[in-house]
């Protein structure tokens, strides 16, 4: 490009750009904001990921396989191993979470053979214990993070058990984030017995000659017990990874939402510069400016808002990532896995994803005003009104384009997920969001005739104006609410859903959680975790007077059909006799109940059953303690607690396949009439000295909304900035609209109007383009709302969830998006008021 | 007297300087009567009917408007003042392109809150021969009449005062004769005194008195009637 092209386009660019400061500056925020929401989720989601994936992998060293066996591998497994003529190294695990009295916090605790295994010290320094100080007193290797010193003494409780622990050294695991570096290590043999694994190891890393290149599965199999298995190494990792994907995907998409709205309000600002420099660019074309010169200058535009939104969204995304990095970690570790928050850190893949949406989204809406622009004829330019014309003639046509896309929309919602990803899900409401552009104008168009006449009786003329001045500017008019509708669409579509959730899952844990009281390990380590306690913990629950029923539930993690599943035993005759579950799909709840109590078989959690494609009268195989056993499908139930897929089956009928009696937790049922607290107390008082906690059932519940709540903070997080972005470009658009108009305005404080009626005149103007674009997005979130409970929550998540409308919820946001809209009429209105019509009109 | 003007001096600022565009003007309108002010581009004219119609207030000297002083009146005065007394006609952007031709002539009754304009409307547009154009659109009209939907407009509340700024500049000769006619015609039947600036000598002729802006100063004697400026 010559130089004195260079200066055109700097002309027709930059300068404008200086000039309109306030509206550039709206602009370039609202493509930062949209980039920053987009960074900040994916930084986020990288922290929560990196923190559980490092401290389990920290000890993980460089193992190829895993070897793990539902209930435990018998420790005999380890010797026949280590005995085998193979060039391969095998460490023993226990893995558990203890709880460190003092702070309250919990970690995980590793068991490992610190004597016998040679491969420890690729995990890090490692602890050079002699036998000695493996005899003299429980001692642990605790890392540096925990803030304690050799020689002192750490109190730990680990499943049922308190215990005093010495700590014999610090180390430092290797190739593990920060946050990643908070565990105890302990021997082996102590693991056992804190952690009652009585002579079971929860796995057996193999480790292979670096490069050997063989596969040792088929080769280990017939070392080992029939119910074993062999994994490669890292499985659970992935399995986790594979879980929260679409929970971060969910997030990824949300955050996306943001930029589409800060695109169409960089399509809005670009089209009001196009609109406002036609006679510019008309000179331009007139002196030999040619078509693409025009529209690069403007596409340049788009890419310097683009670029410069970009870079501020990267900053601020860092920024706004410390809060998503609390929120998202919340609910991983409630939800998902326990883990603690990793470091935040930019990777090369999250920045150019920021830069890439702010600058495609940036040029791709300049795209079409750039268009318009280079279309500007030498001898049109004075036409002002032409692009506004070009909508209004094209609206009958986007009619029929709009119900094409709806069409469409309708289509994705029953296309199957992709890897368990929901993508015609995720297209559907893009496509609505698409329809609602395209019927916009036309739309507009009628409700802004009908509010003009609606209006005037009440208002006087000057809502008729109003109306008729929104209408005239239809192309930019149709624009700006449509970005609003599409941010209130999100606002409704996740307001319905979560509120349709949260009901469900009160309605759920209302009728699932049948117990007074629920009996668990202090240190339970969170979803995923296996921690155990005693049974006789629930023989001196039964004990206690006013104690009716004690239910006892055990849960395994069980792998079916490559992926990971809890199965969970429970007493079923108490479920048959407090109606504990809520089948989905299953015969008469007696013959559910009696083929479970003959051990022949299970009832699947929804996910499960959609998951896999089973249901009633399948038979799935699952690999227990005992080696593989075939259990008939009985039921399928409703299960909102967690994205895990569960199976329960009775407890003792399963005894022969899983002898272990120890329990993951306990039922206390009272009986009618007993007094709460006081058995409360007598239930504290028979178990003091365990580490054990009873809990109320609703303060249970009330926790599990409260972890809802959180979970769903974030998401309320991105509305609002979504909102906000779209009440930004509404500021603009009135703003716009006031400049544009002004010779009018000014017209009309000559004919009389007062500066209360230029106010009031840009004010109702603000209303209506709120409520324009709440009607819309009603509309659109209605509709996405049903996307999202029936395609993507069940393609995600497995879960049905009936529709449940948030009326106060809605109206009372309805209500603050008008008066919102209204509040950022204000400053235009103020501006409009300031116009000195002389002064205008000399312009003119 | 409907409109005084003192010894006015109007002054601007234009980056950081003083630019005077009115120095010393001092004048007075009768009832009826019709003054044309005339002079070349930029010599004050339509500084002069910003003052006379109350959208601006003098730097120095005193502007009365039936006998009511401008710069003794707040803004919501002013405005109050311009929507009773006052009607303008300018010579572009006469009509707001989102308004009929009929509801752009009830604009000044329904801003001040008067009740059922439309009858008043009408006639008015009747008076000055566009009755059947009523439901138009001003891009559906023609530069005449555009300027004859503007005069009704100026005229439909019936003030004392109408400021016409270069009403006949973007008209062709016989659309220009027309709306002199149109103005003559209104102020024998409504009795309003008109205002105003024009640099066309056939325009000028219509008026009773013409008055020569020089600088932003009166030019000492009138011209001769169809002379130079």
């Amino acid at each position: 490009m010559g130089m004195a092209r260079a200066v055109l386009l700097f002309r027709l660019i930059v300068r404008p750009m200086v000039r309109d400061r306030a509206r550039a500056l709206l602009t370039v925020s609202a493509v930062a904001l949209g980039v920053a929401v987009i960074v900040a989720v994916d930084l986020a989601g990288e922290a929560s990921m990196g923190s559980f994936r490092s401290s389990l992998e920290s000890l993980q060293g460089s193992a190829s396989y895993e070897i793990t066996q539902v209930g435990g591998i018998p420790e005999a497994v380890y010797g026949d191993l280590a005995r085998l003529e193979v060039p391969l190294a095998f460490s023993p695990r226990i893995e558990g979470f203890a709880l460190l009295p003092g702070t309250g916090e919990e970690v995980p605790i590793f068991g490992v053979d610190l004597v016998g295994d040679t491969t420890l010290g690729e995990a890090g320094s490692r602890p050079r214990p002699d036998v000695s100080e493996l005899t003299d007193a429980p001692s642990v290797w605790v890392t540096a993070s925990l803030g304690v010193s050799p020689g002192d003494t750490l109190p730990v409780v680990a499943g049922d058990r308190r215990m005093d622990l010495l700590v014999r050294g610090v180390i430092e695991p290797s190739g593990a984030g920060a946050g990643a570096g908070r565990f105890l290590l302990v021997d082996i043999a102590l693991a056992e017995r804190l952690l009652a694994r009585a002579g079971r190891l929860d796995r057996i890393y193999v480790h292979a000659p670096p490069g050997d290149g063989l596969d040792w599965t088929e080769r280990l199999v017939p070392h080992l017990p029939a119910a074993a298995s062999v994994l490669p190494a890292g499985t659970r990792t992935d399995d986790n990874r594979r879980m929260l994907r679409a929970f971060r995907w969910n997030l990824r998409m949300m955050s996306y939402t943001t930029i589409l709205v800060g695109a169409f309000l960089i399509y809005n600002t670009i089209t009001a510069y196009v609109v406002r420099r036609r006679q510019q660019i008309g000179i331009a074309r007139a002196l030999g400016a040619s078509r693409a010169m025009v529209r690069v200058a403007f596409l340049i535009e788009g890419a310097v808002f683009g670029a410069i939104g970009a870079v501020a969204g990267l900053l601020l995304g860092r920024v706004l990532a410390v809060g998503a990095v609390e929120a998202v970690g919340g609910t991983v570790s409630s939800l998902y896995v326990s883990s603690t928050p990793g470091e935040i850190a930019f990777s090369a893949r999250t920045v150019a994803t920021g830069l890439v949406a702010g600058l495609g989204m940036s040029l791709l809406s300049a795209w079409w005003p750039a268009r318009e622009a280079a279309g500007v004829a030498p001898t049109e330019a004075m036409a002002r009104a032409r692009l506004d014309y070009r909508v209004r003639a094209a609206s009958r046509r986007s009619a029929v384009v709009a119900a094409a896309l709806a069409v469409l929309a309708v289509g994705f919602c029953f296309v199957p997920p992709v890897d368990r990803i929901p993508a015609g899900g995720y297209l559907a409401p893009i496509l609505l969001a698409a329809a609602c552009a395209a019927v916009s104008p036309r739309l507009c168009a009628s409700a802004l005739a009908a509010a003009g006449r609606l209006l005037s009786p009440p208002l006087g003329v000057i809502a008729s104006v109003a109306a008729r001045g929104l209408a005239a500017s239809l192309g930019r008019t149709s624009v700006i609410v449509t970005a609003m509708a599409v941010a209130i669409g999100l606002v409704v579509s996740m307001g319905v859903t979560v509120g349709s959730f949260r009901e469900t899952v009160a309605d759920w844990l209302e009728s699932r959680l049948k117990a007074d009281f629920y009996v668990s390990p202090v240190a339970d380590g969170g979803r995923g975790a296996a921690s155990t306690m005693s049974e006789d913990v629930a023989a001196r629950l039964e004990a206690v007077p006013g104690v009716v029923d004690v239910g006892r539930f055990r849960t395994y993690p069980v792998r079916y059909d490559g992926s990971p599943a809890t199965l969970g035993l429970a007493d079923v005759d108490l479920y048959r006799r407090h109606s504990g579950i809520d089948f989905f799909d299953a015969p008469a709840p007696e013959t559910v109940w009696r083929a479970l109590e003959a051990g022949e078989g299970v009832i699947a959690s929804e996910l499960f059953g959609y998951r896999h494609g089973v249901g009633p009268g399948d038979t799935i195989r699952l690999v227990l303690g005992s080696g593989p056993v075939d259990l008939a499908v009985a039921g399928i139930f409703y299960d909102y607690s967690g994205e895990r897929e569960l199976l329960i089956a009775d407890r003792r009928a399963l005894l022969a396949h899983l002898p272990d009696p120890r329990l993951s937790s306990a039922g206390v049922y009272l009986e009618p009439g007993a007094d709460f607290e006081e058995t409360r107390a007598a239930l504290a008082q028979v178990l003091a000295g365990r580490g054990v906690e009873v809990t109320p059932t609703r303060a249970i519940r009330s926790e599990a909304i409260r972890i809802f709540d959180r979970t769903f903070t974030i998401t309320y997080a991105l509305e609002a900035i979504a909102m906000f972005v779209a009440i930004l470009g509404m500021a603009e658009a009135l703003l716009n609209l006031v400049y544009d108009r002004r010779s009018e305005l000014a017209l009309l404080r000559m004919h009389g109007a007062s500066l209360a009626q230029v106010r009031r005149l840009v004010l109702v103007q603000a209303g209506l383009l709120g409520g324009l674009a709440s009607l819309m997005g009603l509309a659109l979130g209605a509709a996405s709302s049903q996307v999202l409970l029936r395609v993507i929550h069940k393609q995600s998540f497995g879960w049905s969830l009936p529709l449940h409308w948030p009326v106060g919820f809605l109206a009372a946001m309805l209500g603050a998006i008008v008066v919102a809209s209204v509040v950022a009429g204000l400053y235009p209105a103020r501006v409009g008021a300031r116009l000195v019509p002389v002064e205008v009109l000399r312009a003119e | 007297m409907v409109l005084r003007l003192l010894n006015v001096e109007k002054h601007y600022a234009v980056a950081d300087q003083r630019v005077p565009a009115l120095n010393g003007v001092s004048l007075d309108l009768g009832g009826g009567e019709w003054l044309a002010v005339v002079g070349r581009s930029g010599c004050g004219k339509t500084t002069l009917l910003n003052l006379a119609g109350a959208a601006d207030l003098p730097t120095s000297g005193h502007v009365e408007i039936e006998g009511v002083r401008t710069s003794s009146l707040d803004d919501d005065a002013l405005t109050e003042l311009r929507r009773r007394r006052i009607g303008f006609v300018f010579q572009f952007l006469q009509l707001l392109p989102t308004l009929s031709a009929v509801e752009n002539v009830e604009l000044p009754l329904q801003l001040a809150g008067a009740r059922r304009p439309r009858g008043r409307a009408v006639d008015m547009l009747e008076m000055v021969g566009i009755a059947a154009l009523a439901d138009r659109h001003p891009h559906q009209l023609s530069g005449g009449e555009m300027q004859r939907v503007a005069i009704a407009r100026a005229l439909v509340h019936g003030p004392g005062l109408l400021l016409a700024d270069e009403p006949t500049g973007s008209l062709d000769d016989e659309a220009a004769a027309s709306v002199i006619g149109l103005l003559r015609d209104m102020r024998e039947r409504l009795g309003t005194s008109i205002l105003m600036a024009t640099h066309s000598p056939e325009a000028a002729a219509a008026a009773d008195r013409r008055l020569t802006l020089r600088d932003g100063r009166l030019a000492a004697g009138a011209p001769a009637p169809g002379g130079p400026e």
